[in-house]
Formats: C-alpha cells, sequence, structure tokens
C-alpha cells in the first residue's frame, strides 16, 4: 500500500506534515506496509491535506484529513472521495501543464521518465533550433507571466541575437497575489521546469540558465535546488543532456523581497547585483539582457508548457484555447473562494463560470461581490461582468488585464474604498522610483483616495486626472497599471467610497 | 525539507567572520555575487551587518554607496538581528478578502508590536509579507520557514508558543 501526501506549501500551510507523521505513526502501530510518499498538490486546495491511498494501482483520495484521522482512514472507515480524476474540479480540467503535479514525489527522475517525462528534450535533440522554434511559435504559445507576448517570436530574436554566453532566465519571482502556479509548478513538478529550459538552451543556442525565485517561497526553493543537483546527476542536466552533445547547466537565485523585480529589466539588475529599477527598452532583454547578453526571460508556467508542445507537437497545444490565446492556463482561484485551488483549463471559458460554477463561489457563502483578476495590478470586476471570456484580448477589452490568471473572489463584506487605498499603497511602496508620476503619483493618490474616503467628493477628479498621469507617464505596468484597480473599485463601488450612486456617471 | 529560519544566539560580526561567508560567495561576472552574499550574511548574523559593507565593496570592486543602495532597496534586508522567530503575516489581496486586516491588528494588539518590531525579550519579530502563494487558503502567514494557513490569532499565538519549543512542525519523512 502507498499513501501519498503532498508537501506543496499550501497542503504543509494546512496541517500535511502532521498527517504524514500520524499516518507513519498509525500504519506502524496497525502493522501495516504502507510506503509514505510526499507529492505535489493536485490543486484541489480546499480539501488539502488530500491524501491518496494506492492499493494495486487505483487510488483513492481522502480529505481534508486530520491527524486524527489516521487509524480510520487506514483502515477503510473514513469516507472516500473518490478517485480524483472523477472528483469534477478536477475532471473538467485539461491538464497539459500540470499533468504530472500530485502524482509523483517531485524530486524522483525515474518516476518523472516514467510518467511522460524526458519525451519533450528527447524529440528537441532529434531537431534542428530553428525547428524547435517554429513548433513553440506553431502551437502559439504566449508569455504566462503577463503581458502575453509571443513566446516563438522572442525565441527567434534570441536563437538569431550576436553575441556569446546566451542566458535563458526563469522568472519565478510570482508577485501577483492571488497567483500560486509557479509556486506549485517548482514544488510539485521541477523536473518539467528543467526540461523546459534546457529545450531553450537548446533552441537559442544558450548553455546556461537561472530560475530567480522569490525568498518567500522557501519550499520552492528547496525543491528547484535539490532537483537541479538530481538532473545534474541523471543527466538531464550537464555537458552531456541525455547524453548528447548538448550542454545546458542551471543555477537558483534568491529574490529579496521587492515586487518590481519581476519585472524583467529590474530582475536582471537584481541578477547583477544592482538595485531593481527598471531599464528603459530598447535594447530589448533578447538582444542584450544580463550582463549585456542575449537572454531570454520567461514565466515559468512558459517555460513550463514546452515540454509538451514538443512531446505532443505545436497542434495539440493549440488545439485548445479561444481566438489568439491558444492552449491551456493554469487558473488560480483565491481569497474568499469556496473551491480554492488551481485550474487548468483551455482559454475561453467565461469569468462566471469560473467564479460560480468551478470555485463555487465564496467561502461564506454570501453573495460575490468582486473579483480582482490578473494581481495587485488588476481590474476589479463586478458579477455584470462575468459573461467576460477568459482570454489576453478579451480581459482587455472588459478594462482588464489577464495577467498571471488569479482571480481573487471577495465576498459582500468586502470594502473597495480601503482596497483601492491598498492597491496604491501598495504601488507607493514597492516603486522602483525611476519614474515620477509612479514614484510620486502613487503617494499622492494614497492621500486622495483618503480624502475621498474622508467625505471630500471634490477629491475625485484629482484621482482620475492622477490615475491618468500614471498610466500614460509611467515606464512599466506597476505605475501604469495601478489605476486599474483603483478607477475600477471607484466606478464600480462608489457607495464604499462614500459617494452617491449618481457619482457613477461623473467617474466615468 | 526546507531551511529553517531565524533563531540565533547569532555569532560575532567580527572581520574575520563576515570574510569567510564574503568570500565563501564572492566570484562570478561583475556584482552579480551581491544578492547572494547579502542572503548569505543575514543567514549566519541575522542581519546585514553594517562593517559589512566596506569589505563586500572591496570584495566586488562596487563602491560602498552601490552596497548600501543595494541594501536599503531590498525589503528582505535587516539592519538589526531579528528575534528567535519571524512571523509574517500575509497583507495582501486574497488575505484581505479572509479578513487578514482584522486578524493583523489582533495579532499586533495581543504581542504589544507594531510591524517590523521584535517583542522585548527577543522571541518575536512581526513583519509584513505580501503574498506567500498561500492565497486559495488565505489567511496566510510564515513563521521562520514554515507556512501557516486559514489563521485566526489564537493558531498563530499558538505556532509561536509551540515554536519556542523548537518543534517547527516539519515531518521527517
Ligand atoms: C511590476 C511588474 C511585475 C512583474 N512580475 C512578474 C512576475 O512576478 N513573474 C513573471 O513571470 N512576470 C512578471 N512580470 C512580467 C515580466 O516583466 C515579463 O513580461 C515576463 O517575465 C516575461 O515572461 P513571459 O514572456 O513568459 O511572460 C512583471 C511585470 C511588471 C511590470
Ligand atoms: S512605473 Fe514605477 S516601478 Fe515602473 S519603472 Fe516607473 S517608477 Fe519604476
Ligand atoms: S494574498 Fe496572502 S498568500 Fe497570497
Amino acid at each position: 500500500m502507498r499513501v501519498h501526501v503532498p508537501r506543496d506549501a499550501a497542503a504543509r500551510a494546512l496541517g500535511a506534515d502532521d498527517v504524514a507523521r500520524a499516518l507513519a505513526a498509525e500504519a506502524e502501530r496497525m502493522g501495516l506496509r504502507a510506503e509514505i510518499v510526499r507529492t505535489g498538490s493536485r490543486g484541489m486546495i480546499w480539501l488539502e491535506p488530500l491524501v491518496e491511498i494506492e492499493r494495486d494501482g487505483t487510488r483513492i483520495a481522502y480529505g481534508p484529513v486530520r491527524p486524527e484521522d489516521a487509524r480510520a482512514l487506514l483502515s477503510g472507515r473514513m469516507e472516500a472521495l473518490g478517485r480524483v480524476e472523477d472528483i469534477p474540479f478536477f475532471a473538467r480540467q485539461t491538464r497539459l501543464t500540470f499533468a504530472r503535479v500530485g502524482l509523483n514525489d517531485p524530486l524522483d527522475l525515474a518516476a518523472y521518465g516514467a510518467t511522460g517525462g524526458l519525451a519533450g528534450l528527447a524529440a528537441a535533440l532529434a531537431l534542428k533550433p530553428e525547428a524547435i522554434v517554429e513548433a513553440v511559435r506553431d502551437s502559439g504559445l504566449r508569455g504566462r507571466g503577463g503581458a502575453g507576448f509571443p513566446a516563438g517570436i522572442k525565441w527567434e530574436t534570441v536563437r538569431t541575437a550576436p553575441g556569446a554566453g546566451k542566458v535563458i532566465v526563469c522568472n519565478a519571482d510570482e508577485g501577483d497575489s492571488g497567483s500560486f502556479a509557479d509556486r506549485m509548478l517548482m514544488e510539485g513538478d521541477p523536473f518539467l521546469l528543467i526540461e523546459g529550459m534546457a529545450i531553450a538552451g537548446i533552441a537559442t543556442g544558450a548553455e546556461r540558465g537561472i530560475v530567480y525565485i522569490r525568498s518567500e517561497y522557501p519550499d520552492a526553493i528547496a525543491t528547484m535546488q535539490a532537483a537541479i543537483a538530481r538532473a545534474e546527476s541523471g543527466g538531464l542536466l550537464g555537458p552531456r543532456l541525455l547524453g548528447s552533445g548538448r550542454s545546458f547547466g542551471l543555477e537558483v537565485r534568491v529574490g529579496a523581497g521587492s515586487y518590481v523585480c519581476g519585472e524583467e529589466t529590474a530582475l536582471l539588475n537584481s541578477l547583477e547585483g544592482k538595485r531593481g529599477i527598471v531599464r528603459a527598452k530598447p535594447p530589448l532583454p533578447a538582444l542584450s539582457g544580463l550582463f549585456g547578453r542575449p537572454t531570454l526571460v520567461h514565466n515559468v508556467l512558459t517555460l513550463a508548457a514546452v515540454p509538451f508542445i514538443l512531446a505532443e507537437g505545436a497542434a495539440a497545444y493549440a488545439r485548445h484555447g479561444l481566438g489568439r490565446s491558444r492552449g491551456t492556463i493554469p487558473v488560480q482561484l483565491a481569497g474568499c473562494v469556496a473551491r480554492g485551488g488551481l485550474f487548468e483549463t483551455g482559454m475561453g471559458l467565461s469569468l462566471g463560470t469560473l467564479v460560480d460554477d468551478i470555485a463555487g463561489g465564496t467561502a461564506t457563502g454570501r453573495p460575490v461581490k468582486a473579483v480582482q483578476v490578473g494581481g495587485p495590478l488588476g481590474a476589479y470586476f463586478g458579477p455584470e461582468h462575468f459573461d467576460t471570456p477568459f482570454g489576453y484580448e478579451e480581459m482587455d477589452g472588459a478594462g482588464g488585464i489577464l495577467g498571471h490568471a488569479g482571480i481573487t473572489i471577495f465576498d459582500d463584506s468586502a470594502d473597495m474604498g480601503r482596497l483601492a487605498r491598498f492597491a496604491m499603497e501598495f504601488c507607493a511602496l514597492e516603486s522602483c522610483g525611476k519614474c515620477t508620476p509612479c514614484r510620486i503619483g502613487a503617494v499622492r493618490g494614497v492621500e486622495t483616495i483618503e480624502r475621498i474616503l474622508e467625505g471630500d467628493a471634490t477629491a475625485v477628479p484629482l484621482l482620475e486626472e492622477l490615475c491618468d498621469t500614471m498610466r500614460d507617464g509611467s515606464l512599466c505596468a506597476l505605475g501604469g497599471f495601478a489605476p486599474y484597480p483603483v478607477l475600477s473599485a471607484l466606478r464600480g463601488w462608489p457607495g464604499d467610497f462614500g459617494l452617491p450612486p449618481a457619482n457613477r456617471q461623473a467617474a466615468e | 525539507m526546507s531551511q529553517k529560519g531565524p533563531r540565533g544566539p547569532w555569532p560575532q560580526a567580527t572581520e574575520a567572520a563576515l570574510d569567510e561567508v564574503i568570500v565563501a560567495h564572492a566570484g562570478g561576472e561583475g556584482a552579480g555575487a551581491l544578492l547572494p552574499i547579502l542572503h548569505a550574511l543575514q543567514a549566519r548574523f541575522g542581519h546585514v551587518p553594517d562593517g559589512s559593507v566596506p569589505r563586500i565593496a572591496q570584495a566586488l570592486n562596487i563602491s560602498r554607496a552601490e552596497v548600501h543602495g543595494v541594501i536599503t532597496f531590498y525589503h528582505d534586508f535587516r539592519a538589526q538581528p531579528p528575534g528567535r522567530q519571524v512571523l509574517r503575516l500575509c497583507r495582501s489581496e486574497a488575505c484581505l478578502a479572509m479578513g487578514a486586516e482584522g486578524i493583523a491588528q489582533d495579532v499586533r494588539d495581543r504581542l504589544g508590536l507594531a510591524w517590523g518590531e521584535t517583542s522585548a525579550d527577543g522571541a518575536v519579530t512581526l513583519e509584513p509579507v505580501y503574498c506567500l502563494g498561500l492565497c486559495a487558503c488565505a489567511p496566510a502567514a510564515m513563521l521562520d520557514t514554515r507556512p501557516l494557513g486559514r489563521v485566526g490569532s489564537d493558531a498563530l499565538l499558538a505556532a509561536l508558543a509551540q515554536g519556542a519549543t523548537g518543534d517547527d512542525g516539519e515531518a521527517t519523512p
């Protein structure tokens, strides 16, 4: 009998370590031969700690499990959830990137290979670099870090860039609140990210890569470091990739608590030992990035999507999606949510389907008041926007962003005035200071929102003007998009700012 | 499973002790080793000692002002050692949606600490954090490196008490 207990940080945060300990002790007491395997999380965080018992190749899930359930669980007296694959939340997903997360011990390279891993790298090694780039381009894959730039174009730029010592940089800064897919992937299937980066290296001619992980993720850092060590001894990294003549090496670097370092050029400065100040573009990092070298910067999820594309073909990926948003997106359901977790799906489901059907609405059972999509710089949407399809252009058209595909749900107790104030405060706190509209504007913005909240309605036009200035005069999306949450809150919920509903028009 | 967090007592930041850490992490291109050095110093001494600035500057061939500028830019680096445990409470949106603001207020009142303060007995430092990636089990916190989900102030104080005994709640398997 095998007992699978997640080691994902969210499962641990809900007591998975205590459960694993209790299960080990109880199995011994009962004289059972039970092997406890610590896995990634299957992504149904509301059921964590979710334990799967495997007998004769069939895995049955139980959850949430408490340590005191150990005996009942091991003796078959606890009520089961059935197979994970049959739980509606899971059954409705299209798991391409997260296919393996939660199945295996994330550091078991043999299990990785036995469950489809390494096929993408093997395929890539048999191709010319141009053909690899072509596959990525044809898949329609776009950057999952927020901006949605076509990955194939960036790969081609780096591939054809003159200059030695090209580098692949994985942006694992995941600063957006409401997002945790990068973390889950690194903790649950780190070899997939390594494989994706190695493929990127072969395609672009880079022999070295760096994973920049935020310091708030100690588990992900430890798992990636351990995975890199095993990949080196297992031939997935090193001077002879899978026995070929190609070489690729990888190291982990740790951030230091700066949100703006998720912006790619600030991240490069941070790697160069500088303050995390945003650089003006051009030059593009693809041509002149880390220490002036051609640098391919991608989000974790972009790189982790690549092995599937190489193994199964571009068409198999592009088959999913909507319009120009191809493939799947790991949606993260967070906040005041009944069924929170990770839901990988083809692009294009409506916001309402995700929030009401899949997430099941709020944790409190009260009505959904608002959702924030795409992190702290994303707009707040009320239910009247729930027919918006989840895709880059579609969210943009509705006045918001898709961002890193996190959806944070709020029930009717949310105070949109305070949330708007928080958004500005966060911008002021994290501004890199390079441009005045962001550095000074955000501080003014906080003061102005406070004035409104204290009853001074004449400050509303001031706030709007300030937001215009920030939007138009900021170098990066921190200052440029901070107006999204602020203005969407103001326009959608004027009452929370002490304004009469009539002001709704005035604000528009 | 993960590295442990703060504990102390911290070793004396003598010149030799500082240099040992700096030399072990210096190297590579340009000043690229700066953040790794600062992290390593903080792991060893609980903070980045003032005395390390000129020594880092020399090792990396950059100015003291540049080193200082980097230390102050990043929220992580401390100028003083923290308490034996560091409790970080998430203040970001998903946690706000689950009442993080009230919980933080309650914890601050019960510990008698403002953000960034260390208790007089050196037991605990309280810090804000902006998302821990635990947004589907909000409100979230981290005690040293131990993640905590769906917390209330009672649970947080209990975790502190448990942590003070040296039990970090980590499993062996
Ligand atoms: C303020 C700010 C924060 C950002 N944070 C992140 C982040 O945490 N992770 C990320 O992948 N991209 C982040 N980005 C986007 C990056 O600048 C960049 O577009 C991305 O890493 C490129 O990778 P992709 O093509 O795979 O999306 C951020 C951008 C801005 C302006
Ligand atoms: S908008 Fe803000 S964070 Fe972005 S470059 Fe300007 S000052 Fe820096
Ligand atoms: S918002 Fe609190 S953990 Fe992400």
